[in-house]
């Protein structure tokens, strides 16, 4: 056992795998120690905030100390930020439509480009072949720019609560600073939100841990299944052997995914949970283990050692358990994982579909595919609804068929490079 | 010849087996599904109206419509008589447009995408895995990781990285659908050329998945074959290497038929979310709106022939290796 241990982690593939994979489950199982927000709490008013870090604006104001820093690049920064390279380069557009010799302008100097836009730009003049959109664009190009280049403070008023007029409570300079350790609420969103407006990597990992699950239970049903019906139908053959093999042969020709989309469709909506899911997939994807372990039990059950048993009067579990069980054990362990892998992607699929477990409760990384794609996040753009889903995904499945094909090979000699 | 005929209709036999027995599980699981169908598309229907009467007769018009009163067996055999007639009932969610007309309209979107890039993918997949046993080094090095992560990719997830690079960013090919929302199917040069277009990034992504599992696959057997006796035995007798090569690689393909045979369910149902991540106007749509609608008529007529073409290829397949493996004419002709 040491032996074959110390074989199999001597193996690249193997142990690149297990890294990633053991890596994805410290993550998960460290992160909700850190981050204790609930996974599926709607926290955002809107869909697809980007990712980054949120900090409260009114806290921000109101921070228990304000610095004043100098910096040269503030200025710049703040009109780069409102002005970007194509509006300037669209404000030029405008201002040659409506009829500024091109070689006055220069997109470059601001101050120059202001002072243009504002002395020429009407926001009710229409002009021709002009498209409505466009128009409304360089509106709020014109709303953007206003006062950009002021260095007037922001005044932060309140109405009196006894004559009700507005009164100064405060002025925020262009240099102030707060420091964002002191801003009461700050909320990081590495992943942004999804289309219900809660986070997504919060999400992710609730999700992660919910697909592994159910990976996990759907492969140890197919290999109990499996192992049993291969084991009963190699070794006592004889009438039990061409029953079990009638059903095999059945479900290997019948596909599987459409079994798995009648029996989740008949179950409904509302008894759909995580685990029942699990369940289903495991009884629906037990054939190949039982097939495999099936024509290994017969190459097995006339060797030598196994006669000899026989000969002892050993009983027939007994047998199976000390004679035939140690020999196939590398190949179901590999068959296991391959069916833990492929678990995790069938409920995905099934979720995509509509028919993956019920949704208020827990996420899973199907449902978290299954709401971006209902959203279009793909289409809009919305990357960080999709990708990361997508490469846990992969990254899973990916791992687990390394480690396959790294057991495949201490065990297959013929295969090894 | 006698040989061939027995092989032959023992897998029509097989198949006949099978094609029962998928029927009668089609029929029999989404009937067991809580929940009236009837009372939900009643509900739908009798929005506004305040006369429980009325309520009552489109309950029953629908019921006697469906034959959802009627006791299951008995069900079950008008069922089989309406499928030998190809009338698969109303469906629940596109009432009036019966089951039937909606499959019809989506059965040839899936029979021309998911068979061509299925044997397109199959056979660049032994092709490169082929070439990596025999070239091994740095091809081999490349070839094999990324096979074994595109085998990894569920099919779904490839079609959405396909859509976001080339739909959405590149713009080189249309996001959704089988054909520009403008045309309506007919043969002109316009709408072909428009299908053509929307046929690229489903058909491309069923491929890239295929191609990874089969070079997969191929590379073992090619490997386990290069190392077999006969090959040596060959190279010691002078036999020229790409002889040898040709002989190594015909043993290998064999047990790759099979396989394509016994993998093609799995294909065809990661496939079909493929054509919903697309919204191709397939089977695999098809059935999300039966999902969505509730409506276990569309559902049972779609997935039986989904395991009728599963079912078919399969029975094509095994045909045609009967054909190729000469080891079935020999055990054949000896019994």
């Amino acid at each position: 056992m040491q032996h074959t241990l110390r074989q199999v982690f001597r193996s690249g593939k193997f142990v690149v795998g297990f890294t990633i994979l053991m890596t994805i489950l410290l993550i998960v199982l460290i992160y909700p120690w850190v981050v204790r927000h609930p996974p599926l709490q709607i926290i955002g008013q809107g869909t697809f905030f980007p990712p980054g870090i949120y900090v409260n604006v009114y806290d921000a104001i109101n921070a228990p100390m304000l610095y004043t820093l100098n910096l040269e690049d503030a200025v710049t920064n703040r009109i780069e930020n409102k002005l970007r390279q194509e509006d300037r380069i669209a404000m030029k557009e405008w201002l040659v439509a409506f009829g500024v010799p091109e070689d006055e302008i220069d997109i470059d100097n601001t101050e120059k480009l202001l002072a243009l836009w504002e002395a020429n730009y009407d926001p009710n003049l229409r002009l021709q072949g002009m498209t409505f959109a466009r128009q409304r664009y360089f509106q709020r190009v014109n709303a953007a720019v206003d006062g950009l280049l002021s260095t007037e403070p922001a005044i932060i008023a309140a109405p009196n609560s006894e004559t009700g007029t507005l009164e100064q409570k405060a002025m925020i300079r262009q240099t102030d600073y707060a420091n964002v350790n002191e801003v009461a609420n700050v909320r990081v969103l590495p992943l942004g939100t999804d289309n219900f407006g809660r986070d997504v990597l919060t999400q992710l990992v609730a999700a992660t841990v919910v697909s592994l699950v159910i990976g996990l239970v759907a492969g140890l049903i197919a290999t109990t299944i499996g192992l049993t019906l291969g084991l009963l139908a190699g070794y006592i053959g004889g009438v039990v052997d061409d029953v079990l093999m009638f059903f095999t042969n059945l479900f290997t020709v019948i596909p599987t995914f459409v079994l798995l989309i009648l029996i989740s469709f008949s179950i409904g909506q509302d008894k759909r949970g995580a685990i029942t899911i699990a369940i289903v997939i495991g009884f629906t994807s037990w054939v190949w283990t039982a097939r495999a372990v099936r024509s290994q039990v017969l190459s097995l059950r006339n060797r030598d050692h196994v006669n000899l048993s026989k000969l002892s009067g050993h009983s027939v579990p007994r047998i199976i358990l000390t004679d035939i069980l140690p020999y196939i054990a590398s190949y179901v362990v590999m068959a296991f994982i391959l069916q833990v892998s492929s678990g995790i992607l069938a409920e995905a699929g099934l979720s995509i579909l509509g028919l993956g477990p019920r949704t208020t409760e827990t996420p899973t990384l199907g449902l978290m595919m299954n709401w971006a794609m209902i959203y279009q996040a793909h289409v809009l753009g919305k990357w960080w609804a999709y990708l990361p889903v997508l490469v846990t995904i992969a990254l899973v499945s990916f791992s687990m068929n390394l480690m396959n094909t790294g057991l495949d090979q201490v065990f297959n000699p013929a295969l090894r490079d | 010849m006698k040989g061939y005929i027995r092989y032959f209709l023992n897998k029509l036999g097989w198949f006949a087996i099978t094609f029962v027995f998928a029927f009668i599980l089609n029929f029999t699981l989404p009937r067991l599904m809580p929940g009236d169908p009837v009372a939900a598309i009643v509900a739908r229907q009798a929005q506004g109206i305040s006369n429980p009467t009325g309520v009552q007769a489109i309950y029953q018009q629908y019921t006697e419509l469906f034959g959802t009163d009627r006791p299951i067996v008995e069900q079950f055999f008008i069922y089989v008589r309406n499928v030998f007639r190809g009338d698969f009932g109303f469906s629940f969610s596109q009432y009036p447009r019966t089951v039937a007309e909606v499959i019809g309209a989506s059965i040839g979107w899936t029979l021309i995408l998911q068979f061509p890039a299925i044997i397109v993918g199959w056979i660049l997949g032994n092709v490169l895995g082929a070439m990596a046993a025999y070239l091994r080094g740095g091809f081999d090095r490349v070839l094999m990781p990324s096979a074994l992560f595109l085998s990894s990719f569920p099919a779904f997830g490839m079609a959405v990285i396909l859509l976001v690079i080339f739909a959405v960013y590149l713009k080189w090919f249309p996001t959704s659908g089988g054909y520009g929302y403008t045309l309506i199917p007919s043969l002109t040069p316009t709408f072909l050329w428009s299908a053509f277009i929307h046929y690229q990034l489903p058909f491309w992504s069923i491929v890239l998945i295929a191609i990874g599992g089969q070079a997969i696959g191929m590379r073992s057997m090619s490997i386990y074959e290069l190392n077999a006796d006969y090959v040596k035995f060959a190279r010691f007798m002078g036999i020229k290497d790409s002889k040898i090569v040709a002989y190594v690689f015909r043993n290998a393909m064999l047990p790759q038929v099979t396989g394509l045979a016994l993998s093609i369910g799995t294909m065809v149902g990661g496939a079909l979310i493929a054509e919903i991540v697309f919204s191709y106007p397939g089977l695999g749509t098809t059935l999300l709106n039966g999902v969505m609608g509730q409506d276990y008529p569309l559902i049972s007529a779609a997935t039986l022939i989904i395991t009728i073409m599963v079912l078919t290829a399969n029975f094509i397949l095994e045909i045609l290796y009967g054909i190729i493996d000469p080891r079935i004419k020999a055990a054949q002709s000896e019994g």
